[in-house]
């Protein structure tokens, strides 16, 4: 019999660092290995934005309006993700039992909710460019891009901020119980109309679309078009560089609010022992 | 349950056990999708989403059109919109039963070993969905007459046309609805989004939000092997009376031909799903996966 190998124990950023992974592999690693997700996560979305693309076509819309409902049906994906993968995560966990693993484990919770976003991110974006591609191909959609880098860095800014607001609305919803799944349902259609999904938030009104900017897909998908269908004369609500700084700035609010929200609800929880009570 | 009760107590109902089975469903479903939040709470919840999906339509279209809302093909859209509501939740009313029941509360063993007809049951889970998408429907619809004047008057409604089209639609759903429910039964994986891709599949194909004519060609019949294509024509000819868009797919057929094929498809459904419900349970119990619990 071979001796048993000492295994290193990991502590402090080493051990967040490792939790942040194992969390994230169930997600990136089964996303790869079975394969039938693909169409059954990208094929319904494809025929709600082909619906969209369909409406704009009755009413003889220009062509560049294809473009934005192809570009925001892809990130639904991400706020679909956000709600049912994010926010209601902890929810599911705790009903299927993984909750007090986690608990019960030396892994802190916030590098497991981080790990969680870090594999929905990347198993969202394949989704999000599927979606992307296929769509552009069958409407004939033309992008001019105008900087690729700031493109780019609006993409990883919205994310941050988007995960963040998601790792905080965790807390809220295992709070919530039951009616986490309601909230997530309700937070669909509304989010999508305030935020601009299928035209331009500009169309909303400024103090609408004021409001809607505490989503950050709001002033990400805003900062996007502009970028992508540069010159189009009905985008823009702000100019992407004001939009960049409020997302940075909504990013730092929604990850503080997340560390702060779960530090809560776990002393609140283990206080009233109801962290893991499966029945609410 | 004193209602449910008055009712299971009529001699008819006790005599038969697929109307207790129904019943007694459609009252378990209700108190389901109902007891989760306070009435206001709830009431919130069933008039927002449809609200606002309709409001989606309603902000692309004004975009494009300034505003022209008194064009029929507004109605058309906003209309096929609300009536809409009732294809999802009829459709994943009935086949997320078995998902809850199976997955949720792990009681499917427990109910099939009841003396309950699973088909009936099945159907009256699906009928608290119904309720709250046709109280949706109406505020959607009253919504859009208040806020954006669409031409609907109460008195030249064809109400039988609506409501025999209407019964006929929600039929049809309903057994769409057994079949997803069925193939439910023999999944492993997937099943949470094939309720929902089926009713996005037919938001696209059957002309809910824009006429058929602007698929390609090729695309086109598709839509005219669903039921809800005719149902949503009829629903909108029997409303809006004259003032009804006219598009060329539909436009050559009469009241009476949509209605006679919307007929015999909801029949052909209806013993379609009867047939199927049986396959699938056996095949389910068969292979041993009717009461597995996946946590997919």
């Amino acid at each position: 019999m071979l001796p048993a190998e000492r295994v290193q124990k990991a502590t402090g950023l080493r051990l967040f660092w490792y939790t942040i992974w194992a969390r994230a592999y169930p997600r990136i690693i089964g996303s790869t290995r079975e394969k039938s997700w693909l169409f059954f996560e990208t094929v319904l979305p494809l025929m709600g934005t082909a619906s969209y693309v369909f409406v704009y076509r009755a009413i003889g819309a220009p062509e560049a309006y294809t473009g934005f409902v192809v570009l925001g049906g892809a990130m639904t994906a991400f706020w679909l993700n956000v709600l049912w993968a994010m926010a209601s995560q902890l929810y599911w966990d705790k009903d299927g039992g993984n909750l007090e693993l986690y608990v019960v484990s030396p892994g802190p919770l916030m590098a497991i909710l981080l790990g969680m976003a870090v594999g929905g991110i990347l198993m969202t974006a394949t989704r999000a460019v599927i979606i992307l591609g296929v769509c552009s191909f069958l409407f004939n959609v033309s992008y001019q891009i105008a900087s690729l880098p700031l493109l780019v860095l609006i993409f990883v800014v919205t994310m941050a901020a988007l995960y963040g607001m998601g790792m905080m609305f965790a807390s809220i919803f295992l709070a919530a119980g039951r009616e986490a799944w309601h909230i997530s349902n309700l937070l669909q259609e509304p989010i999508y109309l305030a935020s601009g999904f299928y035209f331009p938030v500009k169309a909303m009104g400024f103090w609408i679309a004021t409001f809607a900017s505490v989503i950050p897909l709001t002033l990400g998908l805003d900062a996007m078009r502009q970028l992508i269908f540069a010159g189009d004369p009905t985008l823009g609500f702000l100019s992407v560089e004001v939009e960049l700084i409020i997302l940075l700035v909504l990013s730092v609010v929604f990850i503080y609010g997340a560390i702060k929200m779960l530090a809560k609800l776990e002393e609140i929880g283990r206080r009233e022992g109801r962290l893991i009570e499966r029945r609410r | 349950m004193s209602i449910t009760r008055s009712f299971l107590d009529t001699p008819f109902v006790r005599r038969s056990n697929r109307l207790r089975t129904f019943i007694t469903a459609a009252w378990l479903g209700w108190q389901i999708e109902s007891n989760w939040a306070d009435p206001f709470l709830f009431a919130i919840y069933s008039i927002v989403r449809p609200v606002t999906s309709v409001l989606i339509l309603v902000v692309m279209y004004s975009v494009i059109t300034n505003g022209a809302l008194q064009e029929p093909i507004f109605a058309y859209i906003y209309l096929g919109n609300a009536l809409y509501i009732l294809v999802g939740q009829v459709i994943t009313g009935v086949s997320w039963s078995v998902i809850d029941d199976r997955e949720h509360y792990r009681t499917l063993r427990q109910l099939y070993t009841t003396p309950m007809d699973g088909y009936f049951y099945l159907m009256g889970r699906g009928v608290a969905r119904l309720i709250i998408g046709l109280i949706s429907v109406l505020i959607t619809i009253g919504f859009g007459i208040i806020a954006f004047q669409l031409p609907i008057s109460i008195g030249a409604i064809n109400w039988p046309m609506l409501l025999a089209s209407t019964i006929l639609g929600v039929l049809s759903l309903a057994a769409i609805g057994m079949v997803v429910g069925s193939l439910t039964l023999m999944l492993a994986r997937h099943f949470w989004s094939l309720g929902d891709a089926i009713s996005g599949a037919l938001y696209l194909f059957t002309g809910a939000i824009f006429p058929l004519d602007v698929l390609p060609a090729w695309l086109r019949p598709i839509g005219f092997a669903f039921p809800v294509t005719y149902w949503l024509e009829l629903a909108r000819r029997a409303i809006l009376g004259p003032n009804a868009a006219k598009f060329p797919t539909l436009s050559g057929f009469s009241d009476l031909e949509l209605t006679g094929i919307l007929a015999a498809i909801t029949l052909m459904l209806l013993v379609f799903s009867w047939f199927f419900y049986r396959w699938a349970l056996h095949r389910a119990k068969e292979n041993g996966i009717f009461d597995m619990e996946t946590s997919y």
